[in-house]
């Protein structure tokens, strides 16, 4: 039964490995990009996840003679504030980088582009 | 009394200087802009290591919030000097920017690309002087992210993409890697204040959890550093990147990244637990003795002068995680010279391939025939600090290795001594190669290209005061030898 109890850690290897999966295993980059952005959601969750505490409020400091409240932790949604707010950035930079490529590929299939690579080196080759 | 302050006014100032630039939406401008907040952060730097320099420790609450509870940042000799040699690095190679990118980048990009470097700059040095473990990876992301931007300015502008995309996917996952890893220490003992990890974790230390975050952290950090099979990235982006910001990635980035191991394995994890314990040594010692013996022989075939330096400075921090690894006081003393050594040498090589590309237009080896008689200032520099890669005596690389070796010796690894020496044969073929190209390449007839003029003070000036930087090193190590073997006691002690 303990396995149970740590279903959220089960989710969040599920979605993180999912991620992580699409990121090697698909030739688009957009299809990468998600991958990545999914990949980094699963370490959100954990995070979040790491913070709850079991009957906890929201950690809002209300009157003290009401008795005793459970709050749950607040830094580790803090942080994450802060990486969403990163992976926001990260995907940003990384489709504004696919739409150039695009311009200057004319495909965001990784195959192709590796294919016009490939010619951009041997190209370098040839003159020498 | 304001001198409390210095540390945190390092970071601050970079960052408030980039938005200043794109206001500033003027290429002079912004670039005063920048060399002013960059050359204030090199004298705030030289303050605080004089500071450092007697072994004693800063601790500087931000917001006066006392750690734990608040955001440490923690200098001690190490860090200190680091945050000295990247602002300097740093300043160095913005002189040499300012006419480098003048071919490279339209005239209408250049606040933006400024901005960047400031925005670069402080995600480099706020990873090393902060003493908080989430803040290493906002600081991360930061720099890595103002870096994927400055990378795809590349000239050849669809390869310098791809190599900024490849990087961005390497990138994110070692950073995400190093969150996760950050967040399992963070379950396993509720803090993230770095010296309040390295209390707590001993007791938790036999946890997985703890396990976990250790493996996610290593891999985390090996991608970032460019350590052997996750190598990938750096050669594309060393060569297809603007000159100057190759200047700038192979000076400081993976050594910031070296430093960031350094603090996780011997001052939070301990090196009881990160060695006796995990065995980092035994599982790395095969990965970075393949590395730098491999990319030594791939360098060797490489015909862009900036690929053979790419992969030599993969090879050098196989070198440094040789000696890092030993975890022993003379090895560590040994990793943190060549670290130290090895980023004014390459840099110094990266400012005189850029000044060649800068007047040649090229950057294959083979175009530059008969160069010495062209660009004396820089290919003689390019010399040096070549002779200085391979370790030859009187220069810095020769103080480096003989540290390296002594150290691997005094371990008792033997053969490992046996590869440095023969992969440093290999570097004088690669170094030597291009050498003669230069010395002894045939003239090209005068049809063949225009006369070809040495390059503009503002980039032969940053090249001589590194080269003469490392000279000195090389003649006089006092200085870095005693600097690395205080960090050195400062990592180890921290343990006991």
């Amino acid at each position: 039964m303990e396995y149970l109890g740590l279903f959220n850690y089960w989710a969040v290897v599920v979605i993180m490995m999912s991620g992580f999966y699409i990121m090697i295993a698909r030739h688009n980059l957009v299809k990468k990009i998600i991958g990545l952005s999914i990949f980094q959601t699963g370490i959100f969750y954990f995070f979040i996840s790491l913070g709850k505490v079991d009957s906890g409020t929201a950690p809002i400091f209300v009157n003290q003679q009401t008795g005793e409240a459970v709050y749950s932790n607040p830094l580790p949604h803090v942080l994450i504030l802060t990486a969403i707010v990163v992976g926001v950035a990260t995907m940003a930079v990384g489709l504004a980088l696919i739409v150039r490529l695009y311009e200057s590929y004319g495909s965001i299939e990784e195959d192709d582009i590796r294919k016009i690579e490939q010619k951009d080196f041997h190209d370098d080759a040839d003159s020498y | 009394m304001y001198s409390v302050h210095f540390p945190v006014l390092i970071v601050i100032l970079p960052l408030i200087a980039a938005p200043l630039c794109i206001i500033a939406r003027h290429s002079f401008a912004a670039f005063l802009i920048a060399l002013t907040a960059n050359s204030i952060s090199v004298l705030l730097a030289v303050a605080v290591v004089r500071r450092v320099i007697d072994g004693s420790v800063i601790h500087y609450s931000l917001g006066g919030w006392i750690a734990p509870t608040g955001i440490e940042y923690y200098i001690d000799t190490l860090n200190g000097v680091l945050l000295l040699i990247i602002s300097l690095l740093s300043f160095l190679a913005l002189i040499f920017a300012k006419d480098s990118i003048q071919q490279e980048i339209s005239k209408a990009r250049h606040y933006l690309f400024y901005a960047g470097w400031l925005m670069c700059l402080v995600g480099l040095l706020g990873m090393v002087i902060t003493g908080d473990a989430f803040n290493v990876f906002v600081f991360l992301e930061i720099s890595s992210l103002s870096m994927y931007m400055l990378i795809a300015l590349g000239k050849q502008r669809r390869q310098a993409i791809l190599a900024a995309f490849r990087y961005l996917m390497m990138g994110s996952i070692g950073a995400s890697f190093i969150l996760l890893g950050i967040g399992f220490l963070y379950a396993a003992t509720g803090t993230l204040n770095m010296l309040d990890l390295s209390e707590r974790l001993p007791g938790v230390g036999q946890s997985r959890t703890v396990l976990v975050g250790f493996s996610f952290i290593t891999v985390g950090l090996l991608i970032k550093t460019a350590v052997f099979p996750v190598h990938s990235w750096l050669a594309n982006t060393y060569q297809f990147a603007p000159s100057s910001i190759a200047v700038f990635l192979a000076g400081t980035a993976t050594k910031v990244s070296l430093y960031v191991f350094l603090r996780f394995f011997f001052h939070v994890f301990g090196q009881d637990y990160s060695f006796a314990q995990m065995l980092l040594d035994n599982i790395l010692l095969p990965l970075v003795v393949i590395g730098f013996f491999v990319m030594s022989i791939v360098a060797v075939y490489q015909t862009d002068i900036r690929r053979v330096l790419a992969y030599s400075s993969i090879a050098q921090i196989g070198y440094i995680f040789v000696a890092l690894i030993m975890a022993t006081e003379s090895g560590l003393t040994a990793g943190i010279i060549h670290m130290i050594n090895h980023a004014f040498i390459k840099a110094a090589l990266f400012v005189a391939a850029g000044c060649i590309a800068y007047r040649l237009g090229s950057t294959r080896i083979k175009d530059m025939s008969g160069l010495v008689v062209h660009m004396p200032w820089t290919t003689s520099a390019f010399i040096i600090a070549g002779l200085s890669l391979i370790g030859i005596p009187l220069t810095a690389g020769f103080i480096s290795k003989w540290h390296l070796i002594a150290a691997t010796i005094e371990s008792g690894w033997w053969l490992i001594a046996l590869m440095i020496l023969l992969s440093s044969l290999i570097a004088i073929v690669y170094i030597g190669k291009i050498i003669e190209v230069f010395c002894f390449g045939s003239q090209p007839n005068s049809q063949g290209r225009a006369v070809i003029q040495e390059a503009p003070l503002s980039m032969l000036l940053p090249l001589w005061i590194l080269i003469i930087i490392s000279l000195y090193t090389g003649i006089n190590a006092d200085v870095v030898v005693s600097l690395a073997a205080q960090s050195a006691d400062q990592l180890l002690g921290t343990m006991q």
